[in-house]
């Protein structure tokens, strides 16, 4: 065999072994499967799932008039229920200006900070939670996208991450989350890691967090030190996770264990 | 600000026996745990909830530390009449809520 066409057979190869990590569309599962019933009826119900207690402050948020601007997000977005839909589904997005993409608090600390011209809010903080809790829970039921073209770099990056051993224990994210999924971990089944639900409610929490926060939860398990909140990585991360969960519905905001 | 979901069925039929969950937003520190630079963070949890259904008191509960943050309580009630049914929480710091809900009765 001459040697390009070797190397063209290796390339082949090497392509088919990574596409069979990756979980086939069809065998895609929300964590909300492996949810005990009670968990399960505690998401389902407006009123019982405390997320909305972080959706009902983001709703009055939304129309409170912050910053040097005194400008309310109601004031240019109007109707979050009509203007905002579908749009958390579509986050990160590429960002145009800052040649990166940027996630959904991201988006609504960028908007304070340039339209509202109001102090920013510190990464997980109640309000920053809450404003994107209400954006994302008008997304509740549509399909995640993430078509645009000029996210493919950032895609492959956040690949390379959750295919990269990392910490002392050596573990890459992909072993548990796509080698070993549904199989326990101290106890609890090991989901495939669709971020469906962000921002969700952890129960063992106590509190509304954002993916971020899930992503920081995982690296310190491996015994890797967590990147600083809205770090390049961890939106790459992000970014990868949500092409990975593409056409799957949202469900924000979610209950967890 | 205190934000609290409230799920009372609208109607009811007289001598039906019907669910009511209530969930309010509270950090309920215990009063065990220590900031980073070692001083201790005070109690803070609501410690006695009420509900009343037009005015009688229908359900009590004290709460203790070991509840978890933002409570949620579900209780029983017989639908005997059209009215409001309220719910009252207290709690340490002056920390106080009321909520109310319709009832009709058929």
């Amino acid at each position: 065999m001459s040697t390009p066409r070797l190397a063209a057979c290796l390339v082949a190869l090497c392509a088919c072994a990574a596409g069979a990590a990756e979980i086939p569309l069809a065998e895609r599962r929300s964590s909300y499967e492996l949810l005990k019933p009670e968990t399960k009826a505690m998401q389902d119900e407006d009123t019982s799932n405390p997320g909305m207690l972080s959706v009902l402050e983001g709703q009055a948020l939304w129309a409170a008039k912050a910053g040097a601007a005194n400008v309310a997000c109601a004031d240019c977005h109007g109707d979050a229920t009509v203007s905002m839909k579908g749009v958390a589904a579509r986050h990160p997005a590429f960002d145009a200006t800052r040649r990166e993409p940027v996630n959904l608090e991201g988006r609504i600390s960028i908007c304070r900070s340039e339209r509202q011209e109001a102090p920013a809010l510190a990464f997980e903080s109640r309000e920053l939670l809450a404003l994107s809790a209400y954006v994302a829970r008008q997304s509740r039921g549509l399909p995640i996208e993430s078509k645009d073209e000029r996210l493919k770099p950032f895609i492959e990056k956040g690949r390379a991450l959750f295919l990269e051993r990392q910490g002392q224990l050596n573990l890459a994210c992909a072993q548990c989350h796509e080698d070993n999924w549904g199989k326990s971990l101290a106890g609890i089944p090991m989901p495939q890691a669709h971020p469906t639900g962000y921002p969700l409610y952890r129960l063992e929490w106590q509190a509304l967090g954002s993916l971020q926060r899930r992503l920081r939860n995982c690296m310190i398990g491996m015994r890797a030190e967590p990147y600083a909140y809205g770090a390049s990585e961890y939106v790459a991360l992000e970014t990868y996770l949500v092409w990975r969960a593409r056409g799957m519905p949202m469900e924000s905001p979610a209950v967890r264990p | 600000m205190t934000r609290a979901l409230i799920n009372v069925p609208a109607k009811a039929k007289r001598g039906q026996i019907i669910a009511i969950k209530t969930l309010i937003s509270h950090t309920m520190e215990t009063g065990f745990r220590y900031t980073t630079t070692g001083e201790r963070k005070p109690r803070n949890i609501i410690h006695t909830f009420v509900a009343t259904y037009n005015g009688e008191e229908i359900f009590r509960a004290e709460f203790y530390p070991a509840m978890s943050a933002n409570p949620f309580l579900t209780f029983h009630t017989v639908a005997t009449e059209s009215g409001t049914i309220a719910f009252h929480w207290t709690g340490d710091n002056g920390f106080s809520a009321t909520e109310q809900a319709k009832i009709t009765v058929e």
